[in-house]
């Protein structure tokens, strides 16, 4: 009998929502008693800022450009590999449940395998996982989740905040009690919310199991991602009247733009409203009519979203317990990358390579019977690093086909194993819009550099020393004492760059 | 919003084979993945989509001295949709086919394009097979 291995992510969740890494706005005990007895990771990066690009480097332990989802709404090839497959074929028992997102949610032809199971009324297998359950953000979709609702709960199927507005762009529509975008006061109970949903399907999977078997189990929430509309009785916990700002929120409004105007010129664009590069963030919209009540609201209720995250953790950690299962069970929790979170005054996400994107709560609790000494971890890893951890874990070679090494237990491991940089890409083009971006995080300084596209001439960059500007305020990739720096590591960052994928796979829908 | 997409292949089989197939409105679920079933009334075709979806359509144009059909999909989330195939002779025995979706609102012309991409490989694997 091996060791077990509970994977667990979130949604766009911030690395400072977690009390263990500083948050102060929600209660995340269960999570922050899994670091202190694990590693935490205080420099992991996704290898894309969007869904389904980096759960795709979840799956295949390889860089965007090598499995090629290069933006949300390409699928990831039905013969991409899966560590999931590896970990079955060596006798694990595989599931996942919660949001999977490595095919795309809109597909009225149902072309795609992963939006058949729930039509059928079938559960896999799929991608190496015997057992694929699916949830989103609402009660749409041809997923579990909102075929339960539909069947048990239906007159909490309209309760959610509708995702999509009427023409299928990213619903701009605000709600709560400030208007905010997204922000919704959602009369569903917490027990049909699909946050306790994901848990529950979790525990029914986990209690089908034998005593011995040896298990890979993907738990995967769809919040604290947009809409922020967390059961309405919870929302009482928080309230967002009493929250101060965000710490990066800049209150003065010049001030605000002058930060932005020093970053490439999509930024202002976008904090305008005159340019939408990607289907992430509601075209309706424009960052510079978030009032500081509505970031003080959206804020609350993705607390409310990560408490009630944490809660159901607590639930199926003590399911486990109750298996007899916890010494023998690793537990990794991460997201699949962040949330602007009004960073710079912007919400949502897109091509903007700064930390409310990139940095990524993660932390590693191996099994208590691996006797590990618990850690924090400051060199970089990325979500890259997650397949060939679970394979080592697992007692089995890392297949030459992944990317990324085992994460580190402490900096000493890192840096007799070389973990000195991590990569992030971003590619996007839609109807004419194109940006693409390449970025490094090493020796202390994020780089990123463009490549041309419609907003870029391809001489752009940005580059943030975050020892001395860890809120990324101050843009040096003009200054010219830092020249050498630069291209020391725009060097470095396409030396290990790989190669796109040719042919580059084609955009088959929007999400 | 408009959104315009295009896809186009070459297919190593003459411009009149490729037409026989791509031009006869009564095919197309035998060549595009997705969609299931279509019946045809006159200028007005019905498909069906693999989610069970019946959409309707009005065939504008059946052009084969141009080797192009163009069709408009009437179902109540268009606006407004335009499909158009043309099947443009590249030499004896290879063509191009371009198939454009223009479409309000633009996200469907993402979903109709993304389905057309996967239909003009299925079409060309298609012709390709025959010929051997």
């Amino acid at each position: 009998m091996g060791r077990k291995i509970l994977f667990i992510t979130t949604d766009q969740q911030r690395y400072d929502t977690l009390g263990c890494n500083g948050g102060t706005y929600a209660r995340t005990p269960v999570i922050d008693a899994v670091a202190a007895q694990g590693v935490r990771y205080e420099r992991a990066h996704p290898q894309s800022v969007v869904c389904m690009p980096s759960r795709s480097t979840m799956l295949t332990g390889q860089h965007v450009s090598t499995h090629g989802v290069w933006m949300n709404g390409v699928p990831l090839p039905e013969d991409a590999p899966s560590v999931a497959e590896v970990l079955h074929d060596a006798g694990y028992r595989t599931a996942i449940i919660g949001k999977p997102h490595f095919e795309p949610f809109l597909d009225p032809f149902a072309r795609f395998a992963e939006n058949g199971f729930a039509r059928n009324g079938t559960f896999g297998p799929h991608r190496g996982f015997e057992h694929f359950e699916s949830a989103t953000h609402g009660a749409a979709g041809p997923l579990h989740y909102a075929r339960w609702l539909a069947t048990h709960h239906p007159e909490a199927v309209g309760m959610f905040y509708p995702v999509l507005d009427g023409l299928l762009e990213v619903n701009a529509m605000g709600g709560g009690d400030t208007g905010a975008p997204q922000a919704w006061h959602n009369a569903i109970p917490k027990e049909w919310y699909h946050t306790d949903w994901v848990a529950d399907r979790t525990i029914a999977w986990l209690d089908s199991l034998q005593a011995d078997d040896d298990w890979f189990c993907w738990m995967s929430f769809p919040d604290p991602h947009h809409p922020w509309d967390p059961p309405k009785d919870e929302i009482g916990r928080i309230d967002w009247r009493d929250l101060p700002l965000p710490e990066n929120y800049i209150a003065d409004a010049t001030e605000r733009e002058r930060v932005i105007d020093a970053k490439p010129r999509h930024y202002r664009a976008w904090y305008d409203g005159r340019l939408v590069s990607n289907y992430e963030a509601p075209l309706a919209w424009a960052p510079a009519t978030l009032t500081a009540d509505q970031l003080r609201e959206v804020t609350a209720l993705n607390a409310v979203e990560c408490e009630l995250i944490d809660e159901a953790i607590g639930r199926v950690l003590d399911a486990i317990r109750a298996r007899g299962w916890d010494d023998d069970v690793d537990i990794v929790f991460t997201t699949d990358h962040g949330e602007l979170g009004g960073d710079f005054g912007l919400l949502f996400k897109g091509p903007y390579h700064v930390d409310g994107l990139m940095r990524l709560p993660l932390i590693w609790r191996p099994a208590p019977s691996a006797a590990a000494t618990p850690s924090t971890v400051t060199r970089p890893v990325g979500l890259v690093d997650l397949a060939p951890t679970f394979c080592t874990i697992a007692g089995l070679p890392v297949p030459e086909w992944m990317e990324g090494r085992p994460l580190p237990v402490d900096d000493g491991d890192a840096d007799t194993r070389g973990f000195e940089r991590v990569l992030t890409e971003w590619d996007s083009d839609l109807f004419g819009v194109n940006v693409h971006l390449r970025t490094i995080t090493r020796d202390g300084w994020v780089c990123t550099t463009y490549l041309p596209g419609s907003s870029h001439d391809g001489t752009e960059g940005e580059l943030y020393d975050l020892a001395n500007d860890p809120l990324q305020r101050e843009n040096r990739w003009d200054d010219p004492s830092l020249a050498s720096l630069r291209s020391d590591l725009v060097a470095d960052l396409w030396d290990h760059q790989p190669p796109m994928r040719s042919p580059l796979p084609t955009v088959q829908a929007p999400v | 919003m408009y959104g315009s997409i295009r896809h186009q292949i070459r297919i190593a089989r003459s411009a009149d084979d490729v037409w026989a197939l791509a031009g006869d409105p009564t095919k197309l679920h035998t060549w595009f993945p997705g969609i299931v079933d279509c019946t045809v009334d006159g200028t007005t075709r019905v498909i069906t989509t693999g989610a069970g979806l019946p959409m309707p359509e009005q065939i504008l144009q059946c052009d084969a001295t141009q080797r192009r059909f163009q069709y408009r999909i009437t179902a109540p989330i268009f606006r407004d949709h335009r499909g158009t195939i043309d099947v443009i002779e590249l030499g004896p025995d290879e063509c191009l086919v371009v198939y454009s979706t223009d479409c309000d609102p633009r996200t469907m012309a993402l979903v109709i394009g993304g389905g057309s991409a996967g239909a003009l490989a299925e079409l060309k694997r298609q012709m390709e097979q025959e010929q051997h």
